[in-house]
């Protein structure tokens, strides 16, 4: 199937309507919305607005088919066995934050979680916050020059008290990405779990979660062209069967009594309280739009991006590029420094430009620090960039320099 | 056009580096993070017969944060913590548009273009507020 991302264009309104042009390279922030996942919640709040789950009027019947076929295309889009491994969450964040606490309710004192120096703090501070309150062992895997995990240090530093390996799926400063089978047949080895972190996976295709071998992966709709305040939670069925729940409230209870309450099965025991009804329809549309594309024409189109980013960047003696400077095993998220010049000042010099990019930390304090420094610039690419985005932003580090120094 | 952000007098007093490096036998020490962004300054404040008479600081942050925190180090020893007060005021009245707005003073108009980039405020505001948070603890001292 071809792939024009200059007609794909015009089916983001934000891209099509932005005055003067605009140059959206914060993608891993945020990506822009697909009209398929505006039209979606637009028209089920026009048509079918009413509360999920034990209504008997019809809209309420129409609300919980349309929310439940949204959990049926995120499972198609994870390639997962069934819709009731899928949980709705507000986001990745919330998604890992589950996890921690559910999950996190069967470790035990001593029982370790291994994370890695790469993590963004989405999935580094809930356990930290779970080893207040168990008394678990978190470990570190260290980072490659580059800034890869480093999982030769993998079979070192695992021991049969290791319950979940977490990982992110793709690094949100570096694009690399994770070796996946490697983790799995190591977390195998000693009988732990294995949590992916896709926050900036989903927006470059599918997932296949069962050839994957994992037990956990999260994600938000945001970073994927969906809307806000909404995510995805998959975990293996039988993981799931086994969490208690996390938040309490209504929806997630078989019965109440003033003694105790017993608790839905999965997934709704994780879906406490009236949950973002249209935002998980939007979300649904948007990953059944997602699974249909052409990924090979698109991989090609965003590596091509990637490779002329690359090559400008490398060509500037002021300019150091944080992470993998090939295509291999990465995503087209690219973060750099330029000497002497602080990455927020980079950034709003590039705004009048029209250029979005994002400076700072980007909530993955370790893994700058592991570079040595205290914010980086970062570009990342989606399916919509074009060569004239890519251009912009190399264009404009010419007048960030003349202007700042 | 925010390129007026980063006019020659910012640059300059960024350059210059007023008062960087720590000071020794400092009434008072304060270290503060901007969390969203990561700038941190660590500023030590001398005073003597109820005066500031020297800053010091280490500052870890964007052009706009490094400027204030030289614009302290260069224009406020000398003058009492209640003086200081007035000028950290004439700066929030700068950037935020008081509705009784006092008269700023010629040194800090440099920075008059931040006002209308709300996510910079707090980048040129960190040193005033650590500052401030020095001179509450020699006080308190």
């Amino acid at each position: 199937m071809s792939f024009d991302p200059k007609a794909l264009r015009a089916e983001f309104p934000l891209l099509m309507l932005a005055q003067p042009p605009l140059h959206y390279l914060d993608n891993a922030a945020t990506s822009q919305i697909h009209r398929s996942a505006l039209k979606a919640m637009s028209d089920h709040d026009m048509f079918q607005r009413a509360n999920i789950m034990r209504g008997t009027h019809r809209l309420a019947e129409a609300a919980t088919a349309a929310y439940e076929d949204a959990r049926a295309r995120a499972a198609h889009f994870l390639n997962a066995a069934t819709p009731d491994e899928v949980v709705f969450t507000s986001g990745a964040t919330a998604a890992l934050n589950l996890v921690a606490h559910s999950f996190g309710d069967t470790l035990r004192p001593g029982d370790e979680v291994m994370l890695s120096l790469a993590e963004h703090h989405s999935n580094l501070v809930p356990w930290q916050l779970l080893r207040e309150r168990r008394g678990i062992v978190l470990r570190f895997l260290p980072l490659t020059a580059d800034g890869r995990i480093d999982l030769a240090a993998l079979a070192d530093m695992l021991t049969p008290r290791c319950r979940l390996i977490a990982l992110t799926h793709c690094s949100n400063v570096t694009g690399a990405i994770t070796d996946v089978a490697t983790v799995v047949a190591a977390a195998h080895g000693v009988g732990a779990r294995v949590l992916l972190d896709g926050a900036q996976q989903v927006q470059h295709g599918p997932v296949d979660v069962q050839g994957l071998d994992i037990d956990f992966y999260a994600f938000s709709g945001h970073k994927c062209y969906g809307p806000n305040g909404i995510g995805v939670l998959w975990a293996r069925g039988e993981v799931l069967a086994a969490m208690p729940p996390f938040l309490g409230g209504g929806g997630m209870v078989g019965e109440v009594t003033p003694e105790g309450s017993t608790f839905a099965r999965p997934p709704q025991r994780f879906e406490a309280g009236t949950p973002a009804i249209a935002q998980a329809v939007g979300l649904g549309a948007v990953l059944a739009w997602l699974s249909m594309l052409p990924w090979r024409a698109i991989r090609a189109h965003e590596n091509e991006l990637l490779r002329r980013l690359l090559a400008g960047l490398r060509g500037r003696s002021d300019i150091r590029i944080l992470g993998p400077v090939d295509l291999d095993a990465r995503q087209p998220v690219v973060s750099f420094d330029i000497a002497g010049l602080h990455p927020h000042d980079v950034c709003q010099v590039l705004d009048r430009h029209g250029v979005a990019l994002r400076g700072g930390h980007h909530c993955a304090q370790p893994l700058i620090r592991h570079f040595g420094l205290d914010g980086a610039n970062r570009a990342s690419i989606a399916m919509y960039t074009t060569q004239a985005d890519i251009d912009a932003l190399l264009d404009g580090l010419n007048d960030v320099v003349a202007v700042l120094r | 056009m925010n390129v007026e952000l980063y006019q020659q007098a910012i640059k300059d007093l960024a350059r210059a580096g007023h008062g960087s490096g720590r000071l020794s036998a400092a009434s008072a020490s304060t270290r503060l993070d901007n969390p969203l962004c990561g700038d941190r300054i660590t500023l030590d404040v001398r005073l003597a017969d109820g005066k500031i008479i020297a800053i010091g600081h280490d500052t870890r942050g964007c052009l706009l944060c490094r400027a204030a925190a030289s614009w302290l180090a260069a224009e406020v020893p000398g003058s009492s913590p209640v003086q200081f007060a007035a000028a950290h005021r004439e700066l929030l009245a700068l950037l935020q548009g008081a509705a009784t707005t006092p008269a700023i003073r010629t040194s800090l108009l440099p920075f008059s273009p931040v006002r209308e980039h709300k996510s910079r405020h707090g980048c040129v505001l960190l040193p005033f507020e650590t500052l401030r948070r020095a001179l509450t603890e020699a006080a308190a001292n």
